[in-house]
Formats: structure tokens, sequence, C-alpha cells
């Protein structure tokens, strides 16, 4: 499918716009120490370790980098967060993407490890972490390959271990290979995970495992991309960084296309100021929808997030906004639906996945996503009545109380409500079942129509029917 | 220190009769919320449910448990707390309480939330309540019916899975009705440190199980059952017994041990079926042991006594309780005049209530007679008890908590609950002195083993290392103190116990003894006055023909005496035998006079735990047969007997109730005058007794050498033994795991002999011949028996009359 111009990165297509995290994408051995070196490599951490840590620290606050890993808090904000004097202190990798449509993270780990271990090592110098574990999906064996690899030579160059590049300072990098559940990418499930236990999330409070992490310890869990900018921010500082993209959104961020576009794959677009029309009609992006269609809608950020239809296609690659419009720029996965799409199958295959990755921990996922999966699949195979979509939205308000974000809508005359939801679950898995049906019977309400049967209201038989009184 | 001054400065404010009282510090911790407009005292660290349900404003829950930590699993327990940005729903079992708080669980969208979740709980739930043990008494029957949406709309094929699977030989497992609660699998992980049953697979499949070929060996799983929110998790003994609106029930103690767990006592058509841990916050917390959970089957055995007998020529026959109990005068009569009051003994009273030991002290004392012991040589000196008492919270509460004796976990369980929690919960550090690797070894803080008979020179070196020390001087300390080896004299336990003692006077003791009653009969008059008279002197007395009557009150000598031999020489050499017991045991069939005893559950009265706390049991059901309380036995016995007997104003002379035993216990024995029938009445947890002025007599001892081919020998006991309460359980009878002999699994290379195989054990006494297992958890140079165990006789090696026992183990 890939006519990626660099055959080590599937799908990665460069364009004539800056690249920080993907610069190395366009050579064959871009995985390779030597390679590294000879582009750059490892400046970003003898630049931050000439410094102090403070300093280090202070240019990554600087430059708000926000975090890649779906929520987009600023890391730099997330490092202060851990106590102080409290030893020892890890650093996290998140590297268990599964978000469907999101495979940025995967390339990120496969064509340039070495940046990733570089922003680790700056993370820990300017966090004050003392150990850190690299937690990789277990489906990516190329990415565990490669990481494996070139942590080895990361040793054997002094980069890693005591003393490196003979100063005080010293980590350790631990891989690890998660056992493919994607309730795992939640960071608390993540951390349960790492320690040998079910991959369930923790309870909240405590709500960041900065301060109660792995092993009872502060924790930063940080995502790849997150990690991935950090050399570049240490190497040519803060200001450089916020050269690019806006002011609350600055630098790059890596988006996956997929689905229904002429050019689907990961482009590295500049934060902020682009569009979600620039990236799906734009000719150094996705270069429109396929076979010259219509589209229908497009999923955001992520499997988990609300829909957007045509209507939203003006909105730049900015949180709040995003937010605003009734979604959430996610984990950088665009899913494009075209004028074709049958939209409640689209939904069903997003609901049977979060069915399928649910826990089991808590009720209203465990029980209710796959009842809303069992609910929408009798309805795309043709069995459904309109009193199903009635009890969708009921067990959709058990899982989410409350007003459900959603896009406005200019053909039905809706106005959009925003991000977030409310939810009774632990966490985001179950709303995440809720989410793109909810976003389908909303934005195209006649699609389900057409499936149902009309069915004579039900009703109830008292059942004390004159007894007592 | 300073604590104790000020204590002693407010005494002394009471004295003079300073009215002026000071304010009491305001309670930093103290937090006050408002729950659906309520004013509602709370403590912080509190959960909001817990406040909630403490004023009696529901909120539904299934996951929630006050003796364990919260998982916020169920999401039923919703409820709505003002925040900044308006009501929020959150859970409130996870959610603690604040200052200020204003927490609703009344709105319609609470109640929405809470419909809504009933409803996906449901959903998979199958309809069999009708044929489901837990239909009655089901918190989600109850709970779907109060707060649930009153119908179903769930139309899809339900979750199928095979029904009930056993998980372990008493627990069954029907995962159709599990709602995955994470109640059985908490409790086993947090409470009981058994963690044999976890969740396996994913979402919708989730389902609790068990590890591959492990069952679910807990000496606690009866407490998943009782725990378990709907009828998933049901118990063998019980299953398909009775409904819940058919139970009868009382709140009793448990007397299988001397904890003294507070238990729910349920019959229905005049049968025991089932007993349940209630919560008695100084004691057991709700759990149970699955042996004192479960022995209700013995009471309700078809083997019981239900009539007296006498032993003619043609061995013992039925006969009425006039016969009965008149020959059993005639033996008294003969006995006093043959040999005079020295020359009968009594032995036993442990397993009744205090009324029983009461009554039978009083016999005693009337008589004149001189041997008595309520422990048959498996004990330590009754003196101990007089030593400073802790209870068993402050035992938990203690910075250190040393053990000095039995692995808790196989003969007090629920005390090895409680003390292990002290541990994990970080509030006390334990010191444990063992031969063998314990229950408790994994959550010792310092373990020390000792060869058996050693413990003194353990003691000694452990208080002079600099760490220990330190460690007991940061705060109180407790000793839990019992008899730890059967092979080896209490002597041993008792010397370190007091060098400790003189190292650290402060320190307060528990007695770790076993048998239900132990202490109550102690306490009541059945300990014997002197060395000279306790039960291995008696047995040794019978033995040599000095003993024209022997009264077993509820006593085994021939399996519960460690030294077996003597046991035997003893029932051989005694004139008479007067028995009076529930089931006929192996001492019962050398009785001349059989009195049938009615048992736990048959008879109500108070009993008396290892703390010293006294606590109610009740009569559920009536007697087997025509078989009579102890106390009762007593009262008639002496009545029948004259002269000899109590006194003309003696108050049991005119008792007629049990009630009237427990208000003369209380006026007669001063240890008992606060444990009066109405302050009993009033006191569902107990009154402490008070401090005893039994004394401990000091001990020298020291080890005797050994040579280097021989192995030390320790002989203890495991939960579940020939004990007639459980051979008599048919739920329990085969959970005992048989006797052998447990080397460490290099000694049983340098025996050159195979993992269980048979091999002969030789002491200086005896020979046996018993299978031998590998056993890391027994130091090297060391061979342990579990005692009591039928099979080979490891109690025919043990000497009890020597300081240690040492053992050849040759093959064969």
């Amino acid at each position: 499918m890939s006519n990626s111009p660099f055959p080590r990165a599937p799908g990665f297509y460069p364009g004539d716009r800056p690249q920080i995290v993907t610069s190395r994408f366009q050579y064959d051995d871009g995985h390779t120490l030597e390679r590294y070196h000879a582009t750059g490599g490892y400046d970003g951490l003898r630049a931050a370790l000439a410094t102090s840590p403070t300093a280090v620290s202070d240019e990554v606050k600087n430059s708000t980098l926000l975090g890649r890993g779906g929520a987009g808090f600023p890391a730099g904000t997330k490092w202060g967060f851990t106590p102080q004097g409290v030893w020892p202190r890890y650093l996290v990798v998140n590297g268990d993407e599964s978000e469907p449509g999101t495979y940025k993270d995967r390339l990120l780990m496969e064509c340039d490890p070495h940046q990733l271990i570089e922003g680790c090592l700056i993370a820990c110098y300017a966090a004050g972490l003392s150990q850190c574990f690299l937690y990789v999906r277990g489906e990516m064996a190329l990415a565990h390959e490669r990481i494996a690899a070139a942590l080895d030579e990361a040793y054997a160059a002094g980069y890693i271990g005591k003393n490196i590049l003979g100063t005080d300072f010293g980590v350790d990098i631990v891989l690890h290979t998660g056992a493919g559940a994607y309730v795992v990418g939640e960071e608390t499930a993540l951390i349960e995970s790492l320690e040998g236990e079910r991959g369930m999330p923790r309870l909240k409070p405590p709500y960041f495992p900065a301060a109660v992490g792995l092993y009872g310890q502060p924790t930063i869990v940080n995502n790849v991309e997150t990690l991935a900018n950090l050399p570049f921010i240490a190497t040519n500082g803060s200001a450089a960084y916020t050269a690019i993209g806006t002011a609350t959104s600055p630098g790059t961020r890596m988006i996956a296309v997929s689905g229904h576009v002429v050019r689907p794959g990961v482009y590295e677009i500049v934060n902020g100021s682009t569009t979600f029309r620039d990236l799906l009609y734009g000719d150094e992006f996705a270069q429109g929808i396929r076979d010259g269609n219509d589209l229908k809608a497009f999923v955001p950020g992520g499997g988990s997030a609300p829909w957007f239809t045509a209507d939203q296609l003006d909105i730049p690659f900015e949180g709040p906004q995003a937010g605003a419009a009734g979604s959430m720029l996610g984990s950088g996965a665009v899913m494009v639906m075209d004028s074709t799409t049958d939209i409640p199958a689209a939904a069903l295959s997003l609901v049977r996945f979060y069915a399928h990755e649910s826990c089991g921990k808590c009720v209203p996922c465990r029980e209710g996503g796959t009842w809303l999966y069992r609910l929408v699949q009798r309805i795309v195979d043709g069995h459904g009545t309109d009193a199903d979509l009635q009890t969708i939205l009921d067990v959709g308000q058990t899982i989410c109380p409350g007003d459900m974000p959603h896009a406005s809508s200019e053909r039905l005359g809706l106005d959009a409500v925003p991000f977030p939801y409310k939810m009774t679950t632990i966490c985001f898995v179950g709303p995440s079942a809720y989410v793109p049906i909810h976003s389908a019977m909303t934005l195209f309400p006649e699609d389900f129509a057409a499936l149902v049967t009309k069915r004579a209201e039900r009703r109830s038989i008292p059942v004390m029917a004159g007894a007592g009184e | 220190m300073s604590d104790d001054t000020e204590i002693e400065e407010i005494e002394a404010l009471d004295d003079t009769e300073v009215v002026e009282v000071p304010e009491p510090e305001p309670d930093p911790n103290a937090v006050t919320l408002s729950i659906n407009g309520r004013e509602v005292a709370a403590r912080k660290g509190d959960m909001v449910i817990a406040a909630a349900l403490g004023v009696d404003e529901y909120v539904p829950h299934f996951c929630y448990h006050p003796r364990m930590s919260p998982v916020g699993m169920c999401r039923q327990c919703m409820v709505e707390v003002e925040g900044p940005r308006g009501p929020m729903m959150v859970v409130s079992c996870m959610t603690p309480v604040a200052d200020g708080q204003v927490v609703r669980t009344d709105t319609d969208q609470v109640k929405r939330a809470q419909e809504g979740m009933l409803e996906l709980l449901l959903a998979n739930h199958p309809l069999d309540c009708p044929v489901c043990d837990k239909g009655g008494e089901c918190p989600l029957q109850d709970q779907a019916f109060s707060h649930g949406p009153g119908e179903s709309r769930y139309v899809e094929s339900k979750r199928h899975y095979e029904k009930p699977i056993p998980i372990s030989d008493l627990v069954y497992l029907d995962r159709e009705r599990c709602i995955l609660c994470d109640r059985c699998t908490r409790f086993a992980d947090e409470v009981a440190g058994d963690k044999l049953i976890h969740f396996i697979s994913r979402g919708n499949d989730t389902q609790v199980m068990t590890f591959p070929d492990e069952p679910f060996v807990s000496y606690f799983s009866g407490n998943t059952v009782q725990i378990c929110p709907v009828g998933a998790l049901t118990a063998k003994p019980y299953r398909f017994k009775a409904r819940p609106w058919d139970l009868n029930q009382q709140e009793s103690t448990c007397t299988t041990c001397s904890v003294g767990c507070r238990t729910v006592v349920q019959s229905s058509r005049d049968e025991l079926l089932r007993y349940q841990g209630v919560d008695s916050d100084p004691v057991n917390w709700g759990w149970l042991c699955d042996r004192g959970r479960f022995n209700f089957e013995a009471v309700n055995s078809e083997l019981r006594l239900s009539t007296p007998m006498v032993k003619l020529e043609t061995g013992l026959v039925e006969t009425s309780w006039n016969t009965a109990l008149r020959a059993a005068g005639t033996m008294i009569s003969d006995a006093l005049a043959a040999g005079g009051p020295d020359s009968i003994a009594l032995l036993g009273g442990a397993r009744g209530t205090n009324e029983d030991a009461y009554a039978w002290a009083q016999l005693a004392d009337a008589i004149g007679i001189t041997h008595r012991d309520a422990q048959v040589g498996d004990g330590v000196p009754a003196g101990i008890l007089g030593l400073d008492r802790a209870t068993i919270d402050e035992a938990a509460n203690a910075a250190t908590i040393v053990l000095l004796g039995p692995d808790l976990k196989e003969e007090l369980p629920v005390l090895y609950l409680r003390l292990r929690d002290a541990a994990e919960k970080r509030r006390s550090r334990i010191i444990e002195f063992a031969t063998l690797e314990t229950g408790m070894t994994p959550y010792a803080w310092k373990s020390v083993r000792y060869e058996p008979g050693a413990q003194g020179d353990a003691v000694a070196k452990a208080i002079a290392d600099a760490d220990i020390s330190a460690q007991i001087a940061s705060g109180d300390v407790v000793v839990v103190v019992g008899r730890a080896n059967l092979a080896e004299s209490a002597e041993a336990t008792v010397g370190a116990l007091q060098s400790f003692l003189e190292a650290v006077p402060t320190a307060k003791v528990l007695p770790a003894l076993r048998r239900g009653n132990v202490v109550g009969a102690l306490t009541l008059g059945l300990a014997p006055s002197d060395a000279g008279h306790d039960a291995m002197a008696t047995l040794t007395a019978a033995a040599e023909g000095r003993i024209e009557l022997l009264v077993l009150l509820g006593a085994d000598p021939l399996n519960d005496c460690p030294d077996a031999d003597l046991a035997r020489r003893a029932i051989a050499g005694a004139r008479r035998i007067l028995s009076i017991d529930t089931f006929a045991c192996e001492s019962t069939q050398h009785a001349d006079v059989v009195l049938a005893a009615s048992a736990y559950g048959e008879k109500a009265g108070t009993t008396t735990n290892l703390e010293g706390r006294v606590t109610t049991l009740a009569q559920q059901v009536t007697a087997t047969g025509t078989s009579r309380p102890d106390w009762m036995i007593a009262v008639e016995l002496g009545l029948m007997i004259g002269d000899r007997s109590f006194g003309p104003d003696h108050a049991l002379r005119s008792v007629s109730t049990v009630g009237d035993v427990t208000a003369l216990i209380a006026a007669d024995v001063a240890a008992f005058a606060d444990a009066s029938p109405a302050a009993l009445a009033e006191a569902p947890d107990g009154v402490l007794t008070l401090p005893l002025d039994m004394v401990l007599d000091p001990v020298a001892f020291s080890a005797p050498g050994r040579n280097s081919y021989d192995y030390r020998l320790v002989v203890s006991r495991k939960l579940y033994d020939r004990a007639v309460g459980t051979q008599m359980s048919r739920s329990l009878v085969n959970l005992a795991p048989g006797s052998a002999v447990h080397v460490h699994p290099l000694d049983l290379d340098a025996i050159g002999v195979a993992d269980g195989s048979d091999v002969k054990i030789v002491s200086a006494k005896a020979g046996t011949v018993l299978p031998i297992c590998a056993n890391i958890r027994v130091p090297r140079g060391v061979v342990w028996s579990p005692f009591n165990q039928g099979g080979g006789a490891i109690d025919d090696i043990v000497d009890g009359t020597t300081a240690t026992t040492d053992v050849r183990i040759e093959r064969i």
C-alpha cells in the first residue's frame, strides 16, 4: 500500500516542512549508532549534561512541549509533580501504542531508537529520575529488536549506565515487552503490567503516578514521541522549538492518517497552525478523498475521539479548539470515512474493539461495553428495533452520565457539546466504547433509522398490580 | 511514659473530686460533612460510603467491605459530591471525606446511575435465585429490589460457564453468578495471605479462578463464601441445606480454639446448619477459620453419645441417668474410701463453658480432689495467666510482637489473621522464635530459628542484638506464648519467656493456649495446684496405680497427651474411669461410667477466650438424646453423693438455670466480677476478666546435649487433625494431612532414602515406622511430625518426662 519514499519508514511522507523527530527516517540505517552520531546524535545529551538539571528542565518547560500520548499535558509541568527527595524515582516510557489508527510511535521506535534513548536520558537528567523503563507494545517485534540493539550500542558507548559521558549522572534503561492489552496504554495500567500484575488501571486518587507510581515510587510516564522531541530542544534550545507552530501548541507533531484518503500515511505536521483541511486535502499530505468522493466523517484523534464531519475541517491542530468543537486531538490518528462508508458498521468495528479490550475491572465498561457491542451488532445485522437505539443511549448514559460531547452539524442544526465527557468508569476504555456509537448516532441518525424496525413501546407490567393498598 | 503520668494526674483529680475538667483537645482528624443535608461527623481517611452507612444513609454497594481496602470495581456506590464545578458523580467507596463536603445520595442523577449500574450487573447474572443458596440473603437480590430498574432490557444471551466447579474441598464456584466484585480475591490476598484465586481472562470473559492444578487451599476459604455478595461461592457443608428464611439464629462464640470468634449460629428444624462470622471489633473482625466454621457437622453427627452408659461384663451398655449417676457417685465414694481425695483425679474441662468448669471445680473442691488439670500435658503451666495479660487488640497494635509459641496459623488461625494484619499494615513488627518456618514467618520482621530446647539461648542472643533491642525499646511489646513443640518440655518456653520478661519487664503476655475454653477452665478452678498435680503428674500417678478414680471431663488422654505411652499406662493403671463426653472417643471406651454431655450449640453459657474476654454462648438446638450440660451433671452428681459434696449452704445446691451459675461465678470469682449476666447482655463483644493472682513458678531450664547422629524431634499441631470435632465433621475429616516425618531435603539425602518412603524412627523409648518427606521449612538436624494424625504414632516416640526428644532415623 505504501509508496513512501523511505522504504524503511513505511507510510511516512516527509514533505517540505520542519522535521524535528523524523529527520533520520530518510536513512536506511537511521537506527544505528553510527548514523546517529553522523547526524548530530547525542549532542542534545552532551548539551544537557553541560548545564544543570534545573536549566534543562526549565528549557523544556519554556518550550511548552505537550505530551503526545493523548491528553496533551505539558511535559515540563508533569515532571514538576514529583515530590522532592524521594528515591528511587522512575521514568516509564509508554511505548504501548495501540489506539486504533495510531502508528507513529512504532515508526519512531523502529527508525530512530537512539533519538528515543537520548530523550529518555535527557528526561532522567532534567527531572532527576534514577531509572528508566521502556515499555514497548508486545506486537511490535521490529521496534523491540531495534531498541534492544540500540540499547546495547548505547551501553557500550557509555551513554547509558554509570557515569554517563564521564559525569556523575547515571541511569539504567530496562526494556520491557507488553503482553497485548490496549488498556495498558493507560499509564497506571501500564505501571501495574510493568510490576507483573494484571494490566488493570489503578484507582484514583492518587491521580498522578508522579507522586505514587511504579513500585509505589514517584514515576513519570511519558509517551515515545514526547521524549523524541527532547534531543532537539536540548540541542537547539526552546526558542528554536517554539519558533515552529503556534504559541500554545509549539513544535511539530506526528499524525497518522488512515482510511479513505488518496495517500494515507504518517506526517510530521507543524503543530497548531495546520488544519484538518490541510491534512486531508493538502498536496503534501493526504491529497484528498479517494475516488473523488465526498468526506462523510473523520475521527480526529484516535478511535476513542468523538467524530468530526466536513463542518469541522477548518479546525487547526490545537487542543482547546478541538475540545470546544466536541472532540480531542488524542494520540494523533485521523481516520477518514468517505460517503460510501456504512456508518453503523464503522461504529461497530470501533465498539467491538473497545468491548474486547476492556480489562474487566469495573462494571460499566465490562458489562456495558459488551452490551453496546451486541446491540450495535444486532442493529447492523438488521435485527434491531428503535427500542434498541434508546437502550444504547441509556447504557451509554450509565457509562458517561450527563451531556456527551459531539460535533456541531449544520445539516442537522446541532450545536457542539464540548469535550470532555463525565464517566463512571475508572479509566477511558469504557467511555471509548460509547463515544464512536454516540457520534455515529448523533451525526447520522438516518443511517441507523434505516436499519431498525419500529417496535411498539414496551409496557412495564407492575410487579404488584393491585396488591397492597 | 508521659501518657502514664497524665493518667495518674487525672485519677488524682478524680480522687479529690475537682469538678473542673479540662476541655478535650479538638481532634485534629475530625471532619464534618453533610450527607443529604444532615451534619455527619467523620474522621479524616474515612471514605464517604462509611460515613453514610454509619448514619443509615444507605448507599448500595457490592465490592466495598469495611475490613478490606476499597477497589471501586462495582461502581454501584455512586453519589453526588458538590465540587468547584457543580455536583460531581463519584464512587463513594473511593472518595475520602473532607471537611465541609456536601454529599447527596438521593438525587435523580444518583438514582439514575445506581439503576443503570444494577441493570449492567444483572445483565449477565443468571435468574436462578429459586435454586440459589444466597436467595433471600443476597445483596444483589436485595439491592436490585431496592435500587434496581425493576425490569431488564437485556435480551442478548448471557455468559455461560460450567455450573459450580469445586475450587477447593470446601468451596464451590459458580462463575455465571459472579459479579466480579473482587471481594473473595481481595480477601485471599489481603486478609488471608493465600493468594490462590485471581481473575483470569479479560473484559466480559473475566472470571475468578484458581491457578491450574492449585486448588484454593486456605484455612480461611469459608469467609469468601460469607462475603460473596451473590451466590457465586457456596460452601459444601451448607449447599442446598436450607433457605435463609427458614433459618433461626443467635449470636454466640466459637469455642473451637481459644480465640473466641463471635459467630451467628444458625439452625433449621432443630439442626445446626451454618456458622457465620460476626464482626467483633476486638476479636475476629468478622472472620472465622474453616475448622471453626464447618465443624457444626460434628454436633449433628450420628455418632454422638446420646445416653449415659455403664460398663457391665458385656461392655458399655446404655442406661438411665439415675443409674449412671448413682454408679458414678458410688465410684467417687469407693475411691474416697479406698484412697482418699488424693486418689481421685480430674482431667479436662476446656471443652465446656465457664459454668461447666466452675461447677466441676466446685465439686472437685468439695470432694477435695487435688489432681486436676484442664490441659492434658499439651499446654504451658497455668501460671502464665497471672502475668500482665495483653488483649488481642493490644497485641495487634503493639510496636513489637514477640512470638514464642506455636504456629498461630495452625493453632489459633484468626489470631494469625489479626497479627498478620498488624504486620502487613506496618503497625507492628513481629519477632518470631521458631524451630520451623511457620505461617507467620513471611510476615515476621525477624524470624529467629532455634533448636528445640534452646529457645532460652535464642531469646538471650536476640535481646543482645542491637537492632532487636532498639526495636523492643521503640514501643509496646506483647509476647505471644504457647507450646510450640509437644516433644519438648514446656519449661523450655517458660524459661525463655521469663528471661525475656526479666529483660523487658513492661512486656505484656498473650497466652496462646489452644483449647476452646482452656483459659476459663484454668481460671475457674481447674488448674493444677502445683506442678506435682498437673496432667503429666496425674497420668504418672495413674500409671503407677495411685489413682482410684480418673474423671475425664471431655478429655481424651490417649489422643491428646503428647506422651501416648504414658497415657495408655495411665488409662490401664487407673482403677476406675468416669468419662463425661460428647463422643465415644478412644479414652471413653475404657470408662466404667460414661455420662453423655451436650455439645456446643446445645447449651447456653459463657466462655473465656485467651485474652480473658468472657462472651456468651447460645443454645440454638435441642441437646442430642438425653445428654446434659457438664455443669448440670456436676450439680446432680454433687447432690447424689451426699455428705462428701457441696456444703449445706453451697449456692450450687439451689441453681436451676445456667444463668444462675453465670451470676454465681460473677459473685464468687473475683476475676469474673464484671461478667454478670446483665453486663454480658449489654456487651456483645464480651467483658474482660480482671487480673488473676496466679503465679508462674520460676524455671531454670537448660537444653540437654545431643549427639550429631540424632535428629531433634518437633511435634506440633496442624489445624486439621484427629480431634473429635474435625474427625466427626464430614467435610473436614479428609483435610488432615496424615502422619509423616519431615526433614530438610539435604538431610533426606544424608539419610539416603527417597521422598515418601517409609523409615524407622527410634527414640530412647520406642520406635515406629512412618513415611518421610523432604520439607524445606524444616531446618537441618531437626525432624518434624504433625501431631495426632492417626496412622503411625509419633506420640509413641515422645517421652513426656524428658526435656527434649532425640530420634534416630533408620532406613528399612
